[in-house]
């Protein structure tokens, strides 16, 4: 997957967790908390979904790597690159 | 403080009255909604599809989920906590609370459940399945989903209740143990405001349907409407439902204090278990029950208007209700009889909430609402008084009594008084 069809799946993902969230105008370099509800049940679920969508394993040492959209992408780019 | 010669000789401090009635049921979604529907014959069962059980019939429930959650808040919790929270939403507006100042330290949420997890179980199993059951798929949110408080507990989150809150695990008896439980802490002072009753989202576990089925008890008819048919001589069995039912308790003098509208008093209660028998009933017991109650609430069997029976409409359940119903009440040439759970099934752990809340009307417009589906009278079920196929005018209710058993042998009787 390419960056952007990366990023497009992680809004994907957000969509079904924070359906209430307007994500349109999400900025990539803010963390996500600071811009949309989310706690720590809802990282999970982020993780969760990545498990079940792609068979990605974020080992819980990563997930400060999902603060923002930005340090996402650029954390599973290596790990989706064959996806 | 349990009143031995009725409970109007109590102190206000000890007397508990209801002041707000919030609801869904499969025929409708608020009280007005709820008793027109009885009072014009109007089922709420329809048909119903569910994975691996297959077709059936239910009573569904169509309140509007997001009137009082957000949908992350309905994706991350229960049918039943979103039952709870639509009921406890609308019964402290109907109180008349107010609640932007009530001390929420002072609010207790005490709700009735038949059962809880197996909705949440069974979907996570499901879901597990799709991942060769790689127990890695299994979800965080499995435990706060099913711990047993899950229902009270998002209630209490919903509306920043921070008293104490939790279920009562009743089987059937759970809508009147959840009322029960409300008086109890309001005559104990341990709340001030008392959010109880009962929630079911029973209908969506294939699990309860296939184990009635297994056991010979499940309801089976061509037109859904008439499929609940308790009494009836062609009854075979229950039909589950949905719903929930939430009663904003006070204590009197509260209630008295800021001019609150009372729909009832509770006037007595008991409960006690038959200790014979995992499913049958033990009509002895279900009678020591009402007399219990009625004992305690200082009455005799001749001054209950409406009885407001348990019966499911299984061929042993209904018969043994009634002969408990004939010890009781069989000199009474007073009492009323009908079955709530003939429009609408069996909601569960909101039965005994909800079958209460649709007789209460009876009160102030003086009709019984009747017991659909009798085509045939079971003798077996022939009791005199019981009201059948059509509303009966009676004159204004001054005591409902309200049967609600279990499996296990639970069993719970409330009264409440007219106001």
């Amino acid at each position: 997957m390419t960056p952007a069809e990366i990023r497009t799946e992680i809004i994907s993902i957000l969509e079904d967790i924070a359906p209430d969230e307007d994500l349109t105008s999400l900025q990539d370099d803010v963390p996500f908390r600071e811009q949309i509800e989310l706690d720590s049940m809802d990282f999970l679920d982020i993780v969760m979904e990545l498990r079940k969508r792609h068979r990605v394993q974020v080992p819980e040492a990563d997930y400060a790597q999902l603060a923002s959209m930005a340090s996402t992408v650029k954390y599973l780019e290596p790990l989706m690159k064959g996806a | 403080m349990i009143a031995t010669m009725g409970a109007s000789r109590l102190p206000d401090n000890q007397r508990v009255v209801i002041t707000g009635i919030g609801l869904t049921a499969p025929n409708g979604n608020s009280l007005k909604e709820f008793r027109e529907s009885l009072l014009q014959g109007r089922s709420g069962v329809r048909e119903y599809e569910i994975r691996y059980f297959g077709k059936t019939v239910a009573g569904i429930c169509q309140f509007e989920g997001c009137r009082y959650q957000a949908r992350r808040e309905l994706r991350r919790g229960t049918r039943a906590g979103s039952v709870g929270i639509y009921c406890s939403n609308e019964a402290v507006k109907d109180s008349g609370v107010d609640w932007a100042n009530a001390d929420k330290s002072r609010v207790g949420v005490y709700l009735g459940v038949t059962e809880h997890g197996n909705v949440e179980t069974e979907n996570e199993i499901h879901e597990l399945k799709n991942y060769n059951y790689d127990t890695s798929f299994w979800s965080h949110h499995h435990n706060p989903r099913t711990v047993a408080n899950n229902p009270a507990g998002e209630v209490a989150l919903n509306m920043g209740i921070t008293g104490p809150h939790y279920t009562i695990g009743a089987a059937c008896a759970a809508g009147n143990a959840g009322l029960i439980q409300g008086a109890q802490m309001l005559r104990l002072n341990e709340c001030d405001v008392a959010i109880c009753g009962g929630v079911s989202e029973s209908i969506h576990t294939f699990g309860i349907f296939a184990s009635f089925r297994s056991q010979g008890a499940l309801a089976e008819h061509a037109d859904p409407c008439r499929a609940s048919r308790p009494f009836d001589l062609h009854r075979n069995g229950i039909v589950v439902a949905e719903g929930g039912c939430v009663f904003i308790a006070e204590r009197l003098d509260d209630a008295k204090r800021r001019g609150a509208r009372i729909y009832g008093e509770l006037a007595g209660y008991a409960m006690n278990t038959d200790a014979t028998d995992f499913v049958l009933p033990n009509p002895d017991r279900q009678a020591e029950c009402m007399e219990l109650a009625l004992k305690r609430a200082g009455l005799v069997a001749e001054q209950i208007d409406i009885v407001s029976t348990h019966a499911t409409g299984t061929v042993s359940g209904d018969a043994q209700e009634c002969v408990a119903l004939r010890r009781v009440f069989g000199g009474s040439r007073r009492t009323y009889f009908n079955n709530t759970k003939s429009f609408i099934g069996h909601s569960m752990g909101a039965a005994g909430a909800l079958e209460l809340a649709g007789n209460l009307g009876a009160f102030q417009d003086g009709v019984c609402h009747a017991t659909i589906n009798v085509d045939e009278l079971d003798p077996e079920c022939a009791l005199d008084g019981l009201v059948l196929r059509q509303p009966r005018e009676i004159g204004k209710a001054g005591y409902i009594l309200n049967n609600s058993f279990g499996m296990l042998g639970i069993n719970s009787v409330a009264i409440i008084k007219r106001f």
